[in-house]
């Protein structure tokens, strides 16, 4: 990972490999904590993410239950974040919705991220394979999402509700339709990025010396790539929870009492003059969410960024 | 602006005010009041309504194309291009329930200025009957055997049948006259291919279609020929469609663009806020449209091999048990619903038909919420509270699914009559489809709603016009969908009892009109308050929302909402 | 090509979808059946697909041809919609402009604002600038079209009720008055499709940018002692490109496509629109034609992307 800097500093690159694993993830570890956005993002982040796990068991009002009587209710003790427009309490449905949107997010982003930057990396690394995959990705850019999420559903609900039970089929039904829709951009811009980095320097020069491409790719291509990869990622998980909330709203996604962020942000529009608490909460929990996955993804960045480190 | 109510009933009395416009003071020449905006979320498609069946379509050629006779806001018959309507006492309907004459006024002219014959007339006939042209209201033409034309003013309709009731055909918004000479060459398989006659049919109505895109925007001017003198009071017409309900809504009550929009699906407590904009009002009516649960009579188990899930073959293993359906139906708080998702534009109701007033059933026993007594049916049924708080038998839960169409409402519905049954001990797994999927009719997907792969569903219906025979007659063992007929059938629940079938025949053979009300509510009650087959939570009415400087509306739910757009005019 | 519509075309059949579903439930099934029956739409899928094929690629030219310079060729039955009965190709033309000008112009608009928004973001990285800039364009991401469009309709038009709130799509310049018109109408959804476009193509331009930033090739630009502005503006940016080019050419595309929550919102009532409408009422040869004119556009202008990849990179080679 240290010796990408071209053959120039190979003693440099000598010196670090000689103690590189620790010394390694400490450097990272050191800068990504002088990064102050990266600290705070992880910061909520991790917040977040613990509160929607163990929210839930101690907040314990069930976000289904309808209690006609106290619905439209502001903030009160009872009701933190007050009630809809059937009385279900907000506080409680936001954490639920949480752990759906979170994983979603997370799980599709990882599936489209790690498609996309396979597909990428080998499409710009191998020139025989570059035509193939790259129409291979134009086809999927191309196919209309809908019928072809229709078609998704329609085949595997029944069988995958089967045997993972009908949340968890959902889930994985979801979570795979997302992310095998939204891998495209990734491979393009991964794919651009190796095309440039291919003639570099150092490549050329780590080629010469007869380095396998499985080796090349791991310790040269993927190390450079990572800051497009880290945006991608980053805008992924914000997509994947709107476009959770686009198919529920469909009647595509999890089943109607299900809260997710999305889908609250949603069905909270019509009331927004009215009750403009109820699309803040899960607004801000949408962004903050991502703008902490973002400050991370950037001090991530800059702590793998040898020379960044260097600074 | 004082509230909601007093809005409504203000708007009310102004529709019966309204009836007489002349009255009013609002004569004068035709085209003096400028434009008119209306917009409908839905946006039409095409303007002949023989090649569409969407409301969309129906509404906006509405105003164009016009029928014989309509139906008016109290559901009576009303002449347009006629005399006045036949029947048996005026000698306009044989004695043998055979045939039906028409007497054309006199003098009526197409937008283009040529004479409205009987001719036109039936060659509609001709042009809908036609096997191959896919006309979309061919049913209003069941049993028609052949339209003659003695002269240019009379139209004799005969039927193959006796017909009790003869006023399909050439009546309502979905029959309307189309002009001989524009569709003349448009017969049969190339009906879809005259697009300029379809997007601009010629017609009889107060407008004149200039400019149409489809799906997008309609622009009309008042019809020259007109038959009525110092009508329709507005110059042009703007038909804008897209978006959803609320845009439309905001674009009326709220920013004032738009004067009137057509089916605000909105929740009560948005569409309260909406009208505090004072640009507009919503105005409401009821017809016959009603939202219900379907019970399963039939096993939708996904263990049973495919094309017998949710067959006759296995009768329902919960649902098949009266008192269960019974329970079910008492368990729900129906006044809560209609509070929640429709407000003053729905009603609680426990009929299928809950409407005109003489064919409805006096069925009301459903309307109170009774959680004991519906707790005691269960355990009479021998479903026992068991460990997970759940009812149980012979170790098998009280667990069904629960599907409807995706939209707000619906969603809100589920979740609150998951939890009436979660008070009587029963589980709900929740389920929605999109709308095209549930509705389509793909015998392919396992998620329409003919092939009911679920316990329990629920969406609305109705009727067309004031009679319900065809509506109650679909509820006949043979109408069941099944594997046999490609899941195609309106016996959603497959209902099948010989009695039943019995009275669906009499009411085909009996023209008396009370008698035919009265089996109508034997029939009626038999679905609902002896069976629980079906279990209709709410009487749906129609919601519009029109400018406060529109005029002379009336909101019908008979007929086409613009059935009179051509009585419209600007307060001034 | 012929492979990806082939492919499009099995997507869409095997979806399920009915041309009827739309149809109020009065309309009772047996007619429900002629109607499909009528449109083709039960024909076996091979004829179904070679009859498309064949008025896509004989028929339309055909029309066009005589519309366009007089000929006079012989045209037969022209592809037909189901939901309007009218020849598809017609439709699309008509819905293309209002695309392009919202869409196009908020593309433009997001590219204008996204590119220096990303340089100078990544040049004075964590500076106060580069943190706005970071905070608005990652709301602008997360925060989905079908809230800020609502919003900005509360704010403009409802309660200040500066601009319509419906988009009139029949409206004509003719003169100053009404290009003003046209452009107070189509402000709002510009500005909420191009926040949207330029918060993504910043992030990547951003990422690009620190990446060259600290590359060898600036620091010794800057030991010759050339300017900084030309070092960042001509030779990093010029490297930077290469992603924001992807993204770019990646995302054009979908101008055509239409924006379809931001047309749906504002009822601009543009290809977007025409094509959701289309999926939801089962109109397959509609959904076909778009989506496979969408195909053609993206391999366009991927290869397009690959052209300029060559430009701002001479080193990269295709083999």
């Amino acid at each position: 990972m240290t010796d990408q800097s071209t053959a120039i500093r190979s003693d440099d690159a000598l010196r670090e490999a000689v103690s590189e694993h620790r010394s390694l993830s400490r450097d990272v570890w050191n800068q990504f904590k002088s990064h102050k956005g990266a600290l705070i993002g992880s910061f909520i982040f991790f917040g977040i993410l613990i509160a929607v796990m163990i929210g839930p068991f101690l907040w314990t009002i069930d976000p289904t239950f309808v209690d006609i009587r106290s619905r439209n209710q502001g903030a009160s003790l009872a009701h933190p974040f007050g009630t809809d427009q059937l009385g279900r309490d907000l506080l409680a449905r936001i954490l639920q919705g949480g752990r759906i949107s979170m994983a979603v997010g997370l799980v599709a982003m990882f599936i489209a991220v790690l498609l996309g930057t396979a597909i990428g990396v080998l499409a710009g690394f191998f020139s025989k394979l570059d035509g193939p995959l790259m129409r291979f990705t134009d086809l999927f850019l191309s196919l209309p999402l809908l019928p072809l999420l229709l078609v998704i559903v329609t085949l595997f609900r029944e069988p995958l509700s089967a045997s993972f039970g009908p949340e968890g089929g959902i889930f994985i039904l979801m979570v795979s339709a997302i992310g095998i829709t939204s891998w495209m951009q990734t491979a393009r811009v991964v794919r651009s990025e190796v095309l440039v980095l291919k003639e570099r320097e150092f490549v050329l020069a780590a080629r010469s010396i007869g380095t396998p491409p499985r080796r090349m790719i791991s310790r040269h291509i993927l190390p450079n790539v990572i800051s497009p990869i880290l945006v991608s990622a980053t805008l992924g998980i914000a997509n994947a929870i709107i476009t959770e909330s686009a198919l529920s709203f469909l009647g595509l996604g999890f089943p109607p009492d299900f809260p997710t962020w999305g889908r609250l942000l949603f069905d909270a529009i019509d009331y927004m003059p009215q009750y403009p608490m109820w699309v803040v909460y899960p607004g801000l929990a949408i962004s903050l969410t991502v703008l902490s996955v973002n400050y991370m993804g950037d001090g991530l960045r800059d702590a793998l960024d040898p020379r960044a480190r260097d600074r | 602006m004082k509230s909601f109510k007093t809005l409504l009933l203000g708007t009310a009395a102004a529709m019966v005010a309204v009836s007489g416009v002349y009255a009013d003071g609002h004569e004068g020449k035709r085209g003096r009041d400028g434009e008119v905006k209306i917009i409908y979320w839905q946006a039409p498609s095409i303007l002949n309504p023989y090649l569409s069946g969407g409301t969309k379509d129906i509404e906006s050629a509405s105003m164009i194309v016009e029928p014989l006779a309509r139906f008016n806001d109290k559901g009576e018959l009303v002449p347009y291009l006629v005399e006045s309507i036949p029947t048996v006492e005026n000698g306009g309907v044989s004695a043998d329930l055979k045939t039906i004459t028409w007497k054309i006024k006199p003098g009526i002219k197409w937008s283009d200025g040529t004479d409205f014959t009987s001719a036109d007339v039936a060659f509609t006939a001709k042009y809908c009957m036609d096997p191959a042209g896919g006309c979309a209201q061919s049913a209003k033409f069941d049993g028609v055997d052949v339209v003659e034309t003695p002269d240019p003013l009379t139209v004799v309709v005969k039927f193959k049948e006796p017909k009790p009731v003869p006023y399909a055909a050439f009546v309502g918004g979905q029959s309307p006259i189309i002009q001989a000479a524009q569709f003349a060459e448009c017969l049969g398989a190339k009906a879809p291919e005259c697009t300029e006659a379809n997007f601009g049919p010629i017609g009889t109505g107060p407008f004149v279609v200039t400019n149409f895109k489809p799906n997008d925007v309609i622009q009309m001017k008042a019809n020259e020929n007109y038959r009525e003198e110092g009508k329709p009071a507005f110059a042009s017409v703007t038909f804008k469609g897209g978006g959803d309900a609320a845009a439309a809504g905001r674009a009326v009550m709220e920013t004032g663009e738009f004067d009137y929009a057509w089916n605000m699906q909105l929740a009560p407590d948005v569409l309260k806020k909406m009208a505090e904009g004072g640009k507009g009002v919503p105005i409401s009516a009821f017809g016959t449209l009603v939202e219900r649960l379907e019970m399963n009579m039939t096993d939708p188990s996904p263990s049973l091999p495919e094309g017998e899930r949710s067959t006759a073959k296995h009768p329902h293993p919960i649902l098949s048990d009266e008192r269960v359906r019974r329970a079910l139906s008492m368990a729900i708080d129906r006044p809560l619903l209609v509070e929640i998702g429709y407000g003053q534009a729905g009603r609680p109701t426990c009929n299928l038909v809950p409407a005109p007033q003489a064919w409805a059933s006096d069925n009301t026993a459903c309307l109170t919420q009774d959680i004991e007594g519906a707790k005691k049916l269960l355990e009479d049924a021998g479903w026992k509270v068991g460990g997970s708080g759940f009812r149980e038998k012979d170790g098998k839960v009280l667990k069904l699914t629960y599907q409807t169409s995706t939209n707000a409402v619906r969603q809100d519905f589920q979740a609150i009559i998951k939890q009436n049954w979660k008070d009587i001990g029963v589980d709900t797994e929740l389920r929605n489809i999109s709308g095209s999927v549930f509705f389509g009719g793909d015998p392919a997907s396992p998620d329409t709603f003919q092939k009911f792969y679920a316990d329990v569903e629920m969406y609305a219906n109705n009727f067309d016009g004031t009679d319900p025979e065809q509506y109650l007659t679909q509820y006949t063992c043979e109408k069941a969908p099944r594997p046999e007929t490609q899941w195609q059938g309106e016996n959603i629940n497959r209902y099948c009892n010989a009695e039943y079938d019995k009275l669906a025949v009499e009411l085909g053979k009996t023209a008396e009109l009370s008698k035919r009300q009265e089996l109508a509510k034997r029939m009626n009650d038999m679905l609902t308050k002896d069976s629980m087959t079906i279990v209709p939570l709410v009487d749906r009415g129609r919601v519009s929302a029109a400018s406060v400087t529109l005029g002379g509306i009336v909101l019908n739910t008979w007929d086409s909402e613009l059935w009179n757009v051509a009585d419209w005019y600007r307060k001034k | 090509m012929l492979f990806i519509s082939l492919v499009i075309f099995l997507v869409i059949k095997l979806s399920p979808s009915d041309p009827t579903a739309g149809l109020p439930l009065t309309i009772p099934p047996d007619v429900r059946e002629k109607i499909r029956e009528s449109l083709g739409f039960n024909d076996p899928f091979h004829i179904q697909f070679l009859l498309w094929l064949k008025q896509l690629v004989y028929t339309e030219p055909k029309f066009w041809m005589n519309k366009l310079w007089g000929t006079d060729f012989e045209v037969g039955q022209r592809m037909i919609s189901y939901a309007t009965r009218s020849p598809v190709m017609d439709l699309v033309v008509q819905r293309i402009p209002q695309t392009l000008w919202v869409v196009g112009i908020s593309y433009i608009v997001g590219i204008l604002i996204a590119v220096p928004l990303g340089i100078i973001s990544a040049y004075k990285q964590y500076s106060i600038f580069d943190q706005i800039g970071t905070f608005i364009s990652m709301i602008g991401f997360s925060v989905p079209t079908f809230f800020t469009g609502v919003l900005m309709i509360l704010l403009f038009s409802v309660t200040l009720g500066w601009f319509p709130s419906i988009y009139d799509t029949t409206h004509e310049i003719t003169d100053w008055n009404s290009f003003l018109f046209q452009v107070k109408q189509s402000i709002m959804p510009i500005m909420v499709l191009g926040l949207f476009n330029a918060a993504q193509i910043s992030r990547y331009m951003r990422a690009s940018m620190l990446e060259n930033l600290t590359q060898d090739y600036v620091r010794t630009a800057r030991a010759k002692g050339v300017k900084e502005r030309s070092v960042v503006l001509v030779h990093v940016l010029r490297n930077s490109m290469i992603p924001v080019v992807t993204v770019i050419a990646l995302n054009l595309p979908s101008v055509f496509g239409g924006a379809l929550i931001t047309e749906q919102v504002f009822q601009v009532n543009g290809l977007g629109q025409l094509l959701i409408l289309a999926i939801q009422g089962g109109d397959v040869p509609v959904v076909q034609t778009v989506t496979v004119i969408f195909a053609v556009l993206i391999v366009l202008f991927s290869l397009i992307a690959d052209v300029l990849y060559g430009m701002l990179d001479p080193r990269i080679r295709y083999d």
